[in-house]
């Protein structure tokens, strides 16, 4: 048994950990996470020249990881500093490009940035509800529907989109300049998009696509559980600091043992957290995998809440406000239950195989 | 043992509905369903409109220009405007100032001050915590020295709700250092255009702006403008903490929020299905309905209780402690219903993206954010806890 990170991982965690303390801090981050474009294109092309998006990709792909571990430990960083960069929609979209056998060149290199529009508006978190349609256009294809809260879609060249056609569900490419995009920011920071499909030319890459877009929402909501972890850590460091220096009734409030009980349930919950997101990484891809990412995606989807709302409540009304880091933390760790998957989505997932 | 209200408690709440039908101003009602944001006309339209038919001071007595309710009937009244998505009354003037002067103030601070609260001449705020003084409000540090027939202050007060559109400013301020720390408080109003005083938005966690920061540097106001005794501030602070409670509950705001709720998990769509058809969340539903509906007589049982008394106990901590809570959980729900959608700002989502999510749920998760300060405000529901540890089970 060895719970320690490979050397490689390891100094991929440290220069990205470095280059986004020292590049990408809080402030900064606020600055630019909550205005059009959503991100800092500069310092998103500094991430990929760090190799960031090359350690979501296997090697025989062009990449050097790819693995549960390498993507925890990509996200785990990005969680530490809240980074609104579009590394999700990358990860989605080069493992759906890697399963259609698809160079992934482009992507790594920053050259082309792709988005993964799956979710639809009356099938937020489904693979296979899903109403757009895909009609054969002569040698090639065209796409009629909704795509909705596409993440990293307010910055996209190229959409991969699910599809139904004749005989399943499809995965096709789409060019941004063939949709009509409406990008927004969001409420925890960084942007998507609304994409709109209305005939729109497509190149089909999958006939039948599900297994291959389960898979890249199970090394999504893998990341979504890493990056919690890491956003996770530095609330509990905020409060922890604020509960031995904020003074009330003369003494520490962190001498209060009603609040000493309850940040220790959240450092405990914060451990668990942690342990379900190892075992889920160990598991991606392989047996049992997807049951596994989705009692991670659940177990952090409550944590992450409970750690948002505690800490608030006890920092009192500090917390509440813009200016201070904790606040910009906790909307984004209530947030990320919204993606890829809810509490409730992944339970009935986990609760599937009882019936089985 | 007997649920209802009376035969004239009914008529009462009949006289409450018609009036909410015909003078409540649908402009309003329809911004507070959407939970969009009101102006200060917005809400000096609905003060003029109450008062037009004089259910502006409901807790004030009839001498001083209230209606002169029983606190059944406000009660009454409180939840119906609450159904009613009417504006919330804006405590500062006439929940806290005008029920202190009323006790505590001259007859001349009653004349001058009351009727100007009624008309919407002054917009009163307060000036309470401080940075240094949150929950531990007796530590505040702010003072006012004597000089002559003036007190010259300086300090800082925070969280000054809705600050931005007052022109007068009631504080607790220091006025002696010595014995306990609550014993050398004073109440003292403040006029906002003195010189010296700076105020200072606070943008909030969802970026809203309802609170500020006010600074006072050498600010001179007379000492005719102290209300009750130099350094026995504090007892109008807790007058204050512990009066009027009547609609502390907020059960009016969750009934709302249910129906609301209700609504929108009837709208989205899982798998196929409604929202409310999904056994998770329909019982998650189901519990915070259940914990509604006995907040409901937990909270007519203390009011029956008032009624006999004249006042709220220590209990209606409670409320407020079980009031925030089913509220939050609400909130809670209303913001998971939206899915992915929740997450997009309002105005954004709003333009050019109307069947994204239903336009009066488009600030789902701002309000979400937003509400986490009902726990925390008014005294804390840890501070809460404290009281009825003490007043309640005396351990």
């Amino acid at each position: 048994m060895d719970f320690d990170v490979s050397e490689d991982r390891r100094m991929l965690a440290d220069s990205l950990n470095r280059f986004l303390a020292d590049r990408y801090g809080i402030e900064h981050r606020n600055s630019v996470a909550y205005d059009a474009p959503y991100h800092d294109p500069d310092r998103w092309s500094e991430m990929v020249e760090l190799g960031v998006l090359h350690a979501l990709v296997p090697e025989e792909a062009g990449g050097f990881g790819g693995t549960g571990f390498d993507i925890t430990v990509v996200f785990e960083a990005l969680g530490r500093a809240l980074n609104p960069e579009p590394v999700l929609a990358a990860l989605i979209s080069a493992r759906l490009l890697v399963a259609a056998g698809r160079d992934v060149e482009d992507l790594v290199t920053g050259t082309s940035r792709y988005a993964a529009a799956l979710s639809e508006p009356d099938a937020p978190y489904e693979v296979e509800d899903i109403a757009t349609e895909a009609t054969a256009d002569g040698d090639g294809w065209r796409l009629s529907g909704r795509k909705s809260v596409v993440y990293g879609g307010h910055l996209a060249d190229r959409f991969l989109v699910s599809a139904r056609h004749g005989d399943g569900i499809g995965l096709f490419a789409v060019n941004a300049d063939a949709a009509r995009v409406t990008p927004y920011g969001m409420i925890d920071g960084g942007g998507a998009a609304e994409v709109f499909l209305d005939s729109a030319p497509a190149e089909l890459l999958m006939t039948d696509a599900v297994a291959a877009i389960g898979d890249a929402l199970d090394a999504g909501a893998l990341a979504l559980c890493a990056e919690a972890v890491g956003a996770m850590d530095v609330t509990r460091d905020t409060l922890l600091d604020y509960l031995r220096q904020r003074k009330q009734f003369g003494r520490t409030i962190g001498s209060f043992q009603a609040l000493q009980h309850r940040a220790v349930e959240l450092a405990a919950e914060i451990e668990q957290a942690r342990s379900i997101t190892i075992l889920a990484a160990s598991r991606l891809g392989g047996d049992g995998g997807s049951r596994t990412v989705s009692m991670a995606k659940n177990l952090v989807g409550r944590t992450a809440r409970l750690v948002s709302e505690e800490t608030i409540q006890m920092h009192g009304g500090i917390a509440m406000t813009w200016e201070y880091s904790a606040s910009h933390y906790a909307k984004r760790l209530v947030m990320l239950d919204h993606q890829l998957g809810d509490t409730d989505h992944h339970l009935e997932r986990v609760m599937a195989a009882y019936a089985a | 043992m007997d649920l209802s209200f009376s035969p004239e408690e009914v008529a009462f709440r009949d006289e409450v509905r018609a009036f909410l039908r015909d003078e409540l101003p649908a402009e309003l009602s329809d911004k507070v369903r959407r939970g969009a944001e009101l102006t200060k006309a917005d809400m000096e339209r609905w003060h003029a409109i109450l008062n037009g038919r004089g259910w502006l001071a409901a807790t004030w007595p009839e001498e001083h220009g209230g209606p002169g309710w029983s606190p059944v009937q406000r009660h009454i009244f409180d939840e119906e405007a609450a159904l009613a998505s009417a504006p919330r009354i804006v405590p500062f003037g006439l929940h806290m100032l005008g029920p202190v002067l009323i006790r505590f103030g001259t007859e001349e601070q009653k004349a001058q001050v009351l009727p100007r609260i009624l008309d919407g001449s002054d917009w009163w705020c307060q000036g309470y915590s401080e940075p240094g003084a949150g929950s531990d409000l007796a530590s505040l540090k702010a003072r006012a020295v004597r000089d002559g027939d003036e007190y010259v202050i300086n300090g800082q007060k925070t969280w000054t709700t809705l600050g931005q559109h007052a022109n007068k400013i009631f504080c607790l301020l220091r006025t002696s250092t010595e014995g306990k720390p609550q014993e050398g408080i004073s109440f003292v109003l403040v006029d906002l255009d003195t010189p010296g005083i700076e105020m200072r938005p606070i943008k909030l966690i969802e970026g809203g702006h309802e609170v500020n920061e006010v600074f006072f540097t050498d600010v001179r106001v007379p000492v005719a403008n102290l209300v009750g005794e130099e350094n026995k501030g504090w007892t109008i602070a807790k007058f204050l903490l512990t009066h009027e409670r009547t609609n502390i509950a907020g059960v009016g705001f969750s009934v709302q929020a249910f129906e609301q709720l209700r609504a929108l998990a009837g709208r989205m769509r899982r798998n196929g299905k409604r929202l409310i058809d999904n056994p998770l969340f329909a019982a998650r539903m189901a519990k915070v309905e259940i914990d509604l509906e006995a907040m409901k007589i937990t909270n007519l049982r203390m009011l029956s209780d008032a009624r006999k008394n004249g006042a709220p106990g220590p209990e209606s901590s409670m409320l407020k402690i079980k009031g925030t809570e089913i509220r939050q959980e609400l909130n809670d729900l209303a913001r998971r219903a939206l899915g992915p959608a929740a997450a997009p700002f309002p105005a954004e989502m709003l333009e050019g993206n109307e069947a994204l999510v239903p336009a009066d749920h488009a600030r789902n998760a701002e309000r979400y954010f937003n509400n986490r300060k009902i726990t925390i405000f008014g005294g804390s529901n840890e501070i809460q806890k404290n009281i009825l540890t003490k007043a309640m089970l005396e351990l």
